[in-house]
């Protein structure tokens, strides 16, 4: 063997030909856009050229009336689906490992069905139960009360009912399998010994099962705080495009996709990108930091 | 919770209460859950036009008619079927053909690049290898999102816009399937990269013909999570597509779906069809599945 091809099949250099492709892409595809987005945040882009303005975009952000329409709507609808998609699917999830549940295989494998299908098609379902004809779902209970059709989708808290139940409808399943996964690590022998020491029911929810769950609760909260700011397709579908009335399904993703796809300026878009980032990541700081798991002053063990 | 002394029996009765209510609760979110599909697919047997403007009926008493399923199959039974019919079919054929292509190779090549830096992370000791791993963690906690416009930017200067490649590379560093590989592989004895070693084969042999094999169940659930990711992926394939004829089924149904729309047969039929191949991988595979799915949530 020659020299450089027994250093290349060598022990020292073999990991680094294991990781090569994944450090291009990385850089390719990850750290060259993400510089680039960060710099051209401060830049005005246009076919001519880049264009230095500093803190310009950010100053004028913060101005912008449907930025902030933008970014109150991703923000609700974030601690909505937390409110909605941490509890119900918990407590789904306690119940179907419980003695009681019968036919358990049979329900868990329906509850992911939603989780395979595409906004594309998901949106569309939603779409048609919340129409505003007279054979849509909603207007036929509705009809039941003796109420005429209502345009759904054309105020905003029915529009956000039909949104949040499409998010509900799609994530109930996913979130309550995290969860019941989550319990199956928890070992039996702890509940019998609190059994022993006579704990009920609900005590021994509260003081076993929901502190041992903590690591997959704080798991299922840091990627629906993620998926709840970046939503932008389920507006999208049930709004068909990107414009809805009032602007009340404008999301920051949307809004980013407006100015930077739409209106081609991608220089205040990714300003908005930037703003994304950084309130998805103070949000999960925070959280990681008041549930426990990343300790302040301390050192992790 | 009952007394020690009753009998196994009474505590049977006793919870057979609990048990109907708990057992109906999931029948019941199960019906909830069901409705939106059923009604669905009850409506794809509808005119089109009549569904998006009215709304999905559940009436019995209008007939179900199989025209929409004729209008989506008229490529392959042309025999008096309008034009137009045969070239929406064709089209959708088409976006699904371009779909089930752009997965296969997707899955295929983030499965290797995943695989191995994963593979390189729990089986040897290097320089960069606590770097790395950090890295990976970094990733996770950027949002797509914001790569999304210099992306674009950038794969339209490669050249590579409108192209199965620009939707590929950029989804290659999958942090979850490199850390669901990290984890299965670190329960593995390291003793067979020495058994391999003495056995005189190169390193690359051990990880490809020794290693590879034993990781096959890690494959199998994140093969599935992958696909059905890249099936139903819509936000970065709209952007990279430009032409008809390269768009993925997901986005082919969306530009059905327009005010002025005279293909809304197709899109309801094609919607309940597109379903079809995720449901079947997700029936015969469903154990492996939430294997893969799951396993990040429990050890944090």
């Amino acid at each position: 063997m020659s020299k450089a091809k027994k250093l290349l099949y060598s022990q020292k250099i073999a990991p680094y030909v294991f990781v090569l492709p994944y450090i291009l892409s990385l850089l390719i595809f990850w750290l060259y856009p993400l510089v680039t987005g960060i710099l051209m945040s401060f830049q005005n882009v246009t076919f001519g050229g880049k264009e230095w303005v500093g803190t310009a975009h950010y100053a004028k952000l913060l101005q912008d009336k449907f930025f902030g329409i933008a970014v109150s709507n991703s923000v609700e609808y974030m601690v909505l689906t937390l409110v909605l998609l941490i509890p119900i699917p918990m407590l789904l999830a306690v119940l179907m490992e419980s003695r009681l549940t019968k036919a358990k295989g049979v329900w868990k494998l329906i509850m992911y069905i939603p989780a395979l299908t595409s906004v594309v098609i998901s949106g569309l379902l939603f779409r048609l139960m919340f129409s505003e004809g007279d054979n849509g779902q909603m207007n036929v209970i509705l009809h039941m009360f003796g109420q005429p059709s209502f345009a759904w989708l054309k105020t905003k808290w029915t529009a956000w009912v039909g949104l949040l139940l499409l998010c509900m409808w799609r994530w109930t399943g996913v979130n309550m399998l995290y969860f019941v996964a989550g319990l199956k690590s928890i070992d039996n022998s702890v509940y019998e010994s609190g059994e022993i020491d006579g704990a009920n029911g609900w005590q021994k929810f509260r003081y076993i099962t929901l502190p041992l769950l903590k690591p997959t609760t704080v798991y299922v909260v840091t990627i629906s705080v993620f998926a709840g700011l970046s939503m932008f397709l389920e507006s999208f579908m049930l709004w068909n495009g990107n414009s809805s009335p009032k602007n009340i399904g404008l999301t920051i993703v949307g809004y980013l996709y407006k100015r930077g796809i739409e209106k081609n300026d991608m220089g205040y878009a990714c300003a908005v990108g930037v703003v994304l980032m950084i309130i998805a990541l103070v949000i999960n700081f925070i959280q990681l930091i008041a549930t426990g798991t990343i300790k302040v002053g301390k050192k992790e063990d | 919770m009952a007394k020690n002394t009753n009998t196994p029996r009474t505590m049977e009765s006793a919870r057979r209460v609990p048990s109907i209510l708990a057992t109906g609760l999931f029948v019941l979110v199960c019906l909830l859950i069901a409705f939106p599909l059923v009604a669905g697919f009850l409506a794809s047997f509808r005119p089109g036009s009549e569904v998006v403007t009215k709304g999905m009926s559940l009436d019995f008493h209008s007939p179900l008619i199989l025209d929409n399923y004729r209008i989506l199959f008229a490529k392959f039974f042309p025999k008096g079927m309008p034009d137009d019919a045969i070239v929406g079919s064709k089209n959708y054929f088409m976006w699904y053909k371009n779909s089930l292509i752009l997965t296969v190779t997707t899955v295929v090549l983030t499965l290797l690049v995943c695989y191995f830096i994963a593979y390189a992370l729990s089986m040897y000791k290097f320089k960069l290898n606590g770097f790395l791993f950090f890295m990976v963690i970094a990733t996770m906690s950027v949002p797509f999102e914001i790569l999304m416009l210099p992306l674009y930017q950038e794969i339209t200067t490669l050249g590579i816009i409108n192209t199965n490649a620009g939707v590929i590379l950029p989804g290659l560093c999958a942090a979850g399937t490199i850390f669901f590989f990290k984890q299965y592989m670190t329960s593995l004895p390291r003793e067979l990269l020495d058994a391999g070693r003495v056995d005189g084969c190169t390193e690359y042999g051990i990880a490809i013909k020794i290693m590879m094999p034993i990781t096959k169940p890690a494959f199998a659930s994140q093969a599935i999570l992958c696909a059905m990711g890249s099936w139903n992926n819509m936000l970065w394939p709209m952007l990279v597509f430009r032409d008809t004829k390269k768009f993925t089924l997901q986005i082919g149904l969306n530009t059905l779906l327009t005010p002025y729309g005279n293909n809304y047969d197709l899109l309801i039929a094609g919607s309940m069809f597109g379903i079809i191949p995720i449901l079947i991988v997700y029936l015969i595979f469903n154990r492996y599945l939430v294997d893969g799915m799951t396993s990040g949530a429990v050890k944090g």
